[in-house]
């Protein structure tokens, strides 16, 4: 029993960090209707380089601050490059993001080697329910759930959030309204960026990170986001919870080694299930 | 209501693929005019409409609204200096409630910027209620405040087209460009429009009404324009466009409908 406690845990854990992914993509795909390929690529910048400024001395907290506004930064970067020639569709800006991951690869080898890399986390061991874990699986759980709820009371309560809504859902509609679509669209990168740059310094603690580290990541954070169609949070949040926790608990009481697997059946079931219902994902915005 | 603008169109040409959609067009709308373009299809009268409101640029001319170029500037610039867009398809914002539809489309004067709507600071919230009661106005002032709870995307078509016009009316325009906003619209419908517009153009508002029915447009406009392959044909009040003997044989065919 305690060991059924403590792999649920250690999942809703592991299933946060894909759901910080999928929020990213969540946010980018909202407002701009690109799925963002690069998304990973945000968490493996902002861990490697909290990785170097813990080891130059920096104290922890302001390390991840920078770290994620460095990942805002880098999402801003990203968007620019994919939406920032007007005109530019959703379906060639996804082929731009998936470009610049590879990119990614590069300027990573040269700035931090292909090593994996680690930091500690929230040290120490929380007993639950007679389970013992890392604490550290805690604070992933206590900071993802609030971003989550922020996050979607953000896009449906506010008038910037009905806005950026409004780019997604009608991009000609909102130009005429006086809205900027492309500085809409690159501050939902900019928020991209950081909700993945937050993904990668939560999770690094417990699962090492190298540059390749953002398959893993994007195939996860895809399939959670995949479940909410793609634009609701809240639902990506329960993908991500589920997905972490069935990987634990096929890893914990069958064979090791399937997460990915896990992931794509979930993410292929998810898509037959939307595409028999209304088609899979919403179509690209006209 | 805030004052009408001026809008100079002069010279503008728009060719897709070598084929001129609009060739050397110019029209010069008073401020509190209400002017029409009429024209069969393919007269460019469309192409026109994305000029002035921003979905197109011209190859050649100028557009000015007032004193200002806007011919190179994007939509939402057009937007935030007065031009107030209905388009002829349904483009309204799928789920949000009319109410939040039309909220949205006083984005374009709302001052209180990024972080302060993010933070929600007291200017904000204080801006956001100002800016429901204008929406719920101008869902009234369209007659569809029944709807304004009920998301955008179930609302009948001539209820869309009046939520478009009402989105638009909340930007508090001083141009307000309308693409056949009577097409596809029952009569009673479109007497009601007939009487809104009539209504916004006597509180000295600015409107250009691109329209294919004729009937409709006489009946409304100060002055008429006659496109046809892309140019001015005619331009003068309904009477004397109606008297043109180019439009006669160009448009209207062999007789005028009254």
């Amino acid at each position: 029993m305690s060991d059924f406690i403590g792999y649920l845990l250690t999942g809703l854990g592991i299933g946060a960090g894909y759901a910080l992914v999928a929020s990213g993509l969540v946010a980018i795909y909202r407002v701009t209707r690109v799925v963002n390929f690069a998304q990973g690529a945000f968490a493996v910048v902002a861990a490697m380089l909290t990785a170097s400024l813990l080891g130059a001395g920096l104290p922890h907290g302001l390390a991840e601050l920078a770290a994620v506004l460095t990942a805002a930064l880098a999402g801003l970067l990203v968007g620019a490059v994919a939406i920032g020639r007007p005109g530019t569709t959703p379906g060639t800006s996804l082929i731009v993001t998936l470009g610049l991951a590879v990119f990614a690869y590069a300027v990573e080898i040269v700035i931090w080697g292909d090593q994996p890399r680690s930091f500690p986390g929230l040290p120490g061991v929380a007993v639950v329910g007679g389970a013992r874990l890392q604490a550290h699986y805690l604070l992933i759980l206590g900071v993802t759930v609030p971003v989550f709820v922020a996050m979607a009371a953000f896009f449906a309560r506010t008038d910037l959030g009905k806005a950026l809504s409004a780019c997604a859902s009608n991009p000609y509609a909102a130009r005429v309204v006086g809205i900027d679509t492309r500085r809409m669209g690159l501050f939902a990168f900019a928020l991209g960026g950081a909700l993945g740059g937050l993904a990668g310094v939560l999770t690094t603690p417990v699962q090492q990170v190298t540059f390749d580290s953002d398959v893993t990541l994007i195939v996860n954070g895809l399939a959670a986001a995949v479940l909410g169609a793609l634009t609701r949070p809240v639902v990506a949040l329960a993908g991500g919870l589920l997905l972490g926790v069935a990987q634990t608990m096929i890893a914990g009481y069958g064979a090791g080694a399937y997460q990915l697997e896990v992931a794509l059946v979930l993410m292929l079931t998810a898509m037959i299930v939307q595409a028999a219902r209304r088609g899979a994902v919403p179509e690209m915005a006209r | 209501m805030t004052a009408g603008a001026a809008l100079t169109v002069s010279g503008v040409s728009r060719a897709f693929g070598g084929v001129y959609a609009v060739r050397d067009v110019g029209l010069s709308v008073a401020p509190g005019e209400l002017r029409a373009v009429i024209g069969p299809n393919g007269a460019g009268k469309s192409t026109l409409f994305a000029l002035i409101g921003g979905q197109l640029a011209p190859d050649a001319g100028t557009v000015h609204l007032d004193d200002q170029r806007i011919d190179r500037l994007p939509a939402h610039r057009r937007a935030r200096l007065g031009i107030g867009v209905v388009f002829q398809a349904a483009r309204v914002f799928p789920g949000m409630t009319a109410l939040e539809n039309v909220m949205v489309g006083a984005h374009a004067t709302t001052r209180a910027g990024f972080t302060a709507a993010a933070l929600r600071l007291p200017a904000h919230r204080r801006e956001e209620r100002e800016i429901r009661d204008r929406a719920a106005e101008c869902l009234h002032r369209t007659g569809i405040e029944d709807w304004a709870d009920r998301p955008a995307e179930e609302l009948p078509l001539g209820q869309q087209r009046a939520l478009q016009l009402a989105r638009a009316l909340c930007g508090r325009p001083r141009l307000l460009l309308l693409d056949e906003p009577a097409s596809g619209l029952r009569a009673a419908e479109r007497d009601r429009l007939a009487t809104l517009i009539e209504d916004l153009r006597g509180s000295g508002l600015t409107i250009l009404l691109v329209e294919h029915d004729v009937a409709f447009v006489m009946r409304l406009a100060d002055r008429v324009t006659v496109l046809d392959l892309g140019r001015t044909i005619a331009d003068g009040t309904a009477a004397e466009v109606r008297a043109d003997p180019r439009v006669v044989t160009a448009y209207l065919g062999t007789g005028v409908p009254a």
